[in-house]
């Protein structure tokens, strides 16, 4: 089973996130911010990460840049996930290193989609 | 409703496009036809149905594009657009290299995300492709909805079922809330409402065709007489790629599938034993 952590300050959001992972038969584990979801990816490294923009204490992207700089920290694809829609954002998410992006609203058909394209699904 | 307007709506449904409407989906005619009768100020579907007894045509056309089903997705399935690009392109190149020209079209084109992610693969090969020829054609039973793939404008939900994110930065300009894709892209793609069930020889021959997501709505003697058609139209290495719920098996022998690779079809042709476009190298 692999696994997927959802790293969102909303509890709302991490919820149906981790429904519609449940779902697509992920295992789900949950960080409320960048700082708690990179101490979380030093215990271990997940296969996936679903990852909002705007939180407190650590934002999205400055997670991703320290993410990618941890031993092992490039195996995990990163999914940016955020109300964020312009192309500059977008840009400044692959440039550090994101490898699919979907901006909010979103639902479990775009969430499907998107995992199929980066190889998470089949 | 009535059974006789029932009746009435499926059959013209059936000689005008094709569709299959069974009475389970019954309710499909309220939801969708509803705002057609409303736009024309009529109270309900009844005076829809006698108006259409009286030969409007008019009406006939926007009931028949009124219950056609649009859905569409850009790389929609992912594998067969994989495949086009990994395998059938690089035939071709190789198949067509003295006429360096070929032709693809899309028989259910909708709103244009199927032709527009052919035509962004092609932009994406373009450094092979110096010097060729290419035309993508889009045809659809539905004017509206050609129009929408005329305009190549998409909302952010749009967008996102199926577009890779860099496929998005490279090909699309933020409008306000919508995507508007690259006018260089937009531009290698012709569009002509073209009706399946209507003679297809005065669209031309083709290399590859795309035909998916349309014949799950006929019946099998329909869906015979179109891949039949298409068939004609193909070159003799040509190739016919289906939507993921169809097959040509049971249904048409001038199709057989290519081993391993579902989805994509080898047109038969008398006489010919060359090898098709999708077969893969080695
Ligand atoms: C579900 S869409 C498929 C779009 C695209 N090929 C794809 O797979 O995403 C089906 C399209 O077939 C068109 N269609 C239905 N009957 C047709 C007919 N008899 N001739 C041409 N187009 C037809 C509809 O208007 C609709 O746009």
């Amino acid at each position: 089973m692999k696994s997927c952590l959802i790293v969102d300050d909303s509890k709302v959001i991490r919820m149906v996130a981790k429904k519609i992972l449940q779902e697509l038969s992920f295992e789900t584990l949950e960080a409320a911010d960048g700082r708690a979801a990179l101490d979380a990816c030093q215990q271990a490294m997940p296969d996936a990460v679903l990852l909002d923009w705007n939180m407190p204490v650590m934002n999205g992207i400055e997670f991703l840049r320290e993410l990618r700089k941890l031993p092992g920290g490039g195996a995990p694809v990163v999914v940016f996930c955020t109300t964020e829609n312009d192309i500059e954002h977008i840009q400044e998410a692959i440039e550090a290193g994101a490898n699919e992006y979907i901006m909010k609203p979103f639902d479990s058909e775009i969430l499907q989609t998107k995992f199929v394209q980066v190889g998470l699904l089949s | 409703m009535k059974p006789e307007d029932f009746d009435y709506l499926s059959k013209m449904l059936r000689d005008r496009s094709g569709l299959v409407l069974t009475k389970d989906k019954a309710y499909l005619l309220e939801s969708r036809l509803m705002p057609v009768a409303r736009k024309r100020g009529y109270k309900g579907l009844e005076d829809l149905v006698t108006q259409l007894r009286n030969r409007d045509e008019t009406l006939a056309n926007d009931v028949t594009e009124a219950m056609t089903t649009n859905e569409s997705f850009f790389f929609r399935d992912v594998k067969p657009f994989d495949q086009f690009r990994q395998i059938v392109l690089p035939n071709l190149l190789k198949a067509r290299a003295t006429r360096k020209n070929f032709r693809i079209w899309c028989a259910a084109a909708s709103s244009g995300q199927e032709p527009y992610t052919l035509a962004m693969i092609l932009k994406e090969e373009a450094a092979r492709l110096n010097g060729w020829r290419h035309d993508i054609l889009g045809t659809d039973l539905s004017k509206e909805i050609l129009s929408k793939a005329q305009r190549g404008i998409y909302s952010q939900f749009e967008v996102q079922r199926g577009l890779p994110i860099q496929m998005l930065v490279k090909y699309f300009k933020k409008a306000d809330d919508m995507w508007e894709i690259d006018p260089a892209v937009r531009s290698m793609v012709q569009y002509k409402p073209w009706n399946l069930l209507q003679d297809l020889k005065p669209l031309g021959s083709f290399d590859v065709v795309f035909c998916r997501n349309v014949l799950i709505y006929f019946d099998q003697p329909t869906k015979t007489k179109v891949l039949n058609s298409i068939a004609d139209l193909l070159a003799d290495d040509g190739v016919l790629y289906l939507g993921g719920a169809e097959t040509v098996l049971g249904i048409s022998d001038r199709f057989k599938p290519i081993p391993g690779q579902r989805g994509v079809y080898a047109v038969q042709k008398p006489g010919y034993s060359g090898p098709s476009l999708g077969a893969a190298a080695g």
